[in-house]
């Protein structure tokens, strides 16, 4: 029987004995730390002990390579992108990662409308937490005005609160929904639903269940509803018990833990050059956020921690989201009690529309609104680059002006576009199958990456 | 944000600066073509700036220089930042302006100039897979120049089956 050598393997293989929990473990309820994972075999040599198994070998057949599409419309891909993929057998070889799916001109719609109209367009960049994107271009346009100071404290810890909250949103997303792509359907229920319960909080205080519009140029557009402290934090535990709930069921899981240990590695080095932000970056080890280096709002007001994960694989981005979340709900926690009284919104009518009382009853407040509504607001000739810490990472905003009232250049620095094109260098050499839990880690949101 | 990246930068290439700024508090400092390599070369090996942030044009329709591809650059050691911005122009109907490509100081740059090239048709000289992203390939023009009007509609006749 002729013997036929195997293409040089993957780090496609793995062993199902390794790096689980053992029985004590299980019992005890301790969770291995993530650098004492042992390594997983990653050729097929390694994961025979030797080349000895020649029944085996022999009956591999040789394979060539084929071309296939995945996507752009995809059952287990949640993102609308087209990946043309090279195979041999099931090894990926070759990767070309195609977006653009959900393109909506967002720049050439920004450079027609005034300041204030594009709120609702940054709404649906990542429309899974739409409250960080309306923040953020807020603290761009307001840093391009020059009244980052003078924004109301308690505007500034409302901004805090709705950008938590729509990071835990983010992340329960992003986490039930590749939990479900590797077969885990219960945590999938379970995270949605403590998804809606904060939705249904933020369709209380802004109107909307999803594109919410809430944040204005200086301040933000309603002040908190009467019993908003009370239920936040019964929503935040019952989120918490949710969250604790699928950490016992999956991550000490036999399949999960296969599907996700070792699989798609990424060096810190690597995640640098290749411009990696967020949970990803974190993921290898690098613990870069933009909340704790660059502190903006009132974040420097809060004790939270920054998770890392140690190897980069699929699991650390997994486990490091499932530890923000936790964080998330700190600095919630925190700001609630934090949270002083006092205006919404910046008392200068060039930036801020006035009071509808003013409006409807005094001359001024009427040509305030006026010119607010038909000019916009005038921001000065200038351009800037604000950003923040989005869901997926460092969501920036690069406004120039040419001093009416409507934006120049507007281009948002996408993080998760960034990250979309190391997907093929990520996926090389991995199984097919390995691609969706991959994709499910980076978290690409269409209307973010495509925009 | 201090000053000393953008001092020592117009120390080590005084000619190489046509302006620089630090309004709003981004250092920001315009570099003339033919010195843009070497000095991207030296602030990425030298200054530690290890992290390219973003990638993108701006078109002041009008100027003689039209275009500035705006590079935003981040050191993870220190924290600090820079805007590094190129001034290009083109002729009407001449050929596609054209700066060089910077993936191979860092491979992050490789889809943040495709979507410039998309958007502006600014090329790059030296990118290993100058194609359009955003948009289809049979589109024509480039969508945020100034002077494409924002209710042109291109609907996409020609459909190509092959997967390749």
């Amino acid at each position: 029987m002729p013997s036929t050598t195997l293409p040089p393997s993957p780090a496609g293989l793995r062993t199902v004995a390794l790096g689980m929990p053992t029985a004590d473990e299980i019992v005890s309820g301790t969770t291995r730390e993530l650098s004492n994972r042992p390594r997983l075999p990653q050729t097929l040599g390694e994961l025979e002990g030797a080349a000895d198994d020649a029944a085996f070998h022999d009956a591999e057949l040789p394979t060539e390579p084929m071309t296939i599409n995945m996507g752009p419309s995809h059952p287990a891909t949640h993102g609308t992108v087209r990946i043309v993929l090279t195979i041999d057998g099931e090894t990926v070889k070759d990767a070309d990662v195609q977006v653009g799916y959900l393109h909506r001109c967002f720049e050439k719609e920004a450079e027609y409308a005034t300041y204030t109209q594009i709120f609702p367009y940054t709404d649906r960049l990542n429309y899974v937490s739409p409250l960080c994107n309306n923040v953020g271009y807020a603290m761009a346009v307001e840093k391009l005005l020059d009244v980052t100071s003078r924004i109301p404290e308690r505007a500034q810890y409302i901004r805090v609160i709705v950008s938590e909250i729509s990071r835990i949103t983010d992340h329960l997303t992003c986490l039930g929904a590749s939990a479900m792509e590797v077969g885990a359907f219960t945590p999938f229920l379970w995270m949605i639903k403590a998804r809606e319960w904060l939705w249904e909080l933020l369709e209380e205080l802004t109107g909307a269940r999803l594109t919410h519009s809430y944040v204005r140029i200086g301040g933000v557009a309603q002040d908190l509803t009467a019993n908003f402290s009370e239920r936040l934090r019964t929503t935040l535990h019952k989120a918490r018990e949710a969250i604790e709930d699928t950490e016992k069921l999956i991550v000490k899981n036999r399949i999960f833990r296969d599907r996700m240990d070792g699989i798609a590695a990424f060096s810190a080095e690597d995640a640098i050059a290749w411009g990696w932000t967020g949970p990803c970056l974190r993921s290898t080890g690098v613990p870069y956020d933009v909340r704790k280096d660059h502190p903006y709002l009132v974040y420097d007001r809060f004790d939270f921690d920054v998770p890392v994960g140690s190897v980069g694989d699929n699991f650390d981005r997994f486990a490091v989201r499932l530890e923000e979340i936790r964080q998330s709900a700190r600095i919630l926690e925190q700001a609630l009690v934090q949270i002083p009284p006092g205006p919404i919104l910046m008392d200068d009518p060039r930036i801020a529309a006035p009071p509808k009382t003013a409006v409807y009853n005094t001359i001024e407040g009427m040509i305030g609104h006026f010119k607010l509504i038909v000019d916009g607001v005038k921001v000065p000739a200038g351009e800037v680059y604000s950003y923040i810490e989005g869901g997926n990472g460092e969501l920036g905003f690069y406004i120039v002006s040419d001093g009416t009232g409507r934006p120049y250049k507007c281009h948002v620095r996408s993080p998760c576009f960034v990250i979309m094109q190391s997907l093929s260098k990520m996926i090389h050499g991995l199984g097919i199958a390995d691609i969706i839990p991959t994709f499910g880690m980076i978290n690409m949101i269409g209307g973010e990456c495509d925009r | 944000m201090s000053k000393a990246d953008l001092d020592k930068l117009t120390a080590q290439f005084p000619g190489a600066i046509v302006a620089s700024h630090s309004r709003h508090g981004d250092d920001t400092a315009i570099i003339r073509t033919a010195d843009f390599p070497a000095v991207m070369t030296w602030l990425r090996d030298a200054a530690g700036f290890d992290f390219l942030v973003d990638v993108t044009a701006v078109d002041y329709f009008g100027r003689d220089l039209r275009f500035e591809v705006v590079y935003h650059l981040r050191s993870m050691q220190t924290g600090s930042r820079l805007r590094i911005t190129l001034q290009v122009g083109q002729i009407e109907d001449g050929p596609a302006p054209e700066v060089p490509s910077v993936v191979a100081l860092w491979p992050s740059a490789n889809w943040a100039e495709r979507e410039v090239y998309d958007m502006y048709g600014i090329k790059f000289a030296g990118h290993p897979d100058l194609r359009r992203i955003l948009m289809y390939e049979e589109f024509i023009g480039y969508p945020l120049r100034k002077d494409y009007p924002k209710e042109k509609r291109q609907p996409l006749i020609r459909r190509d089956y092959s997967i390749t």
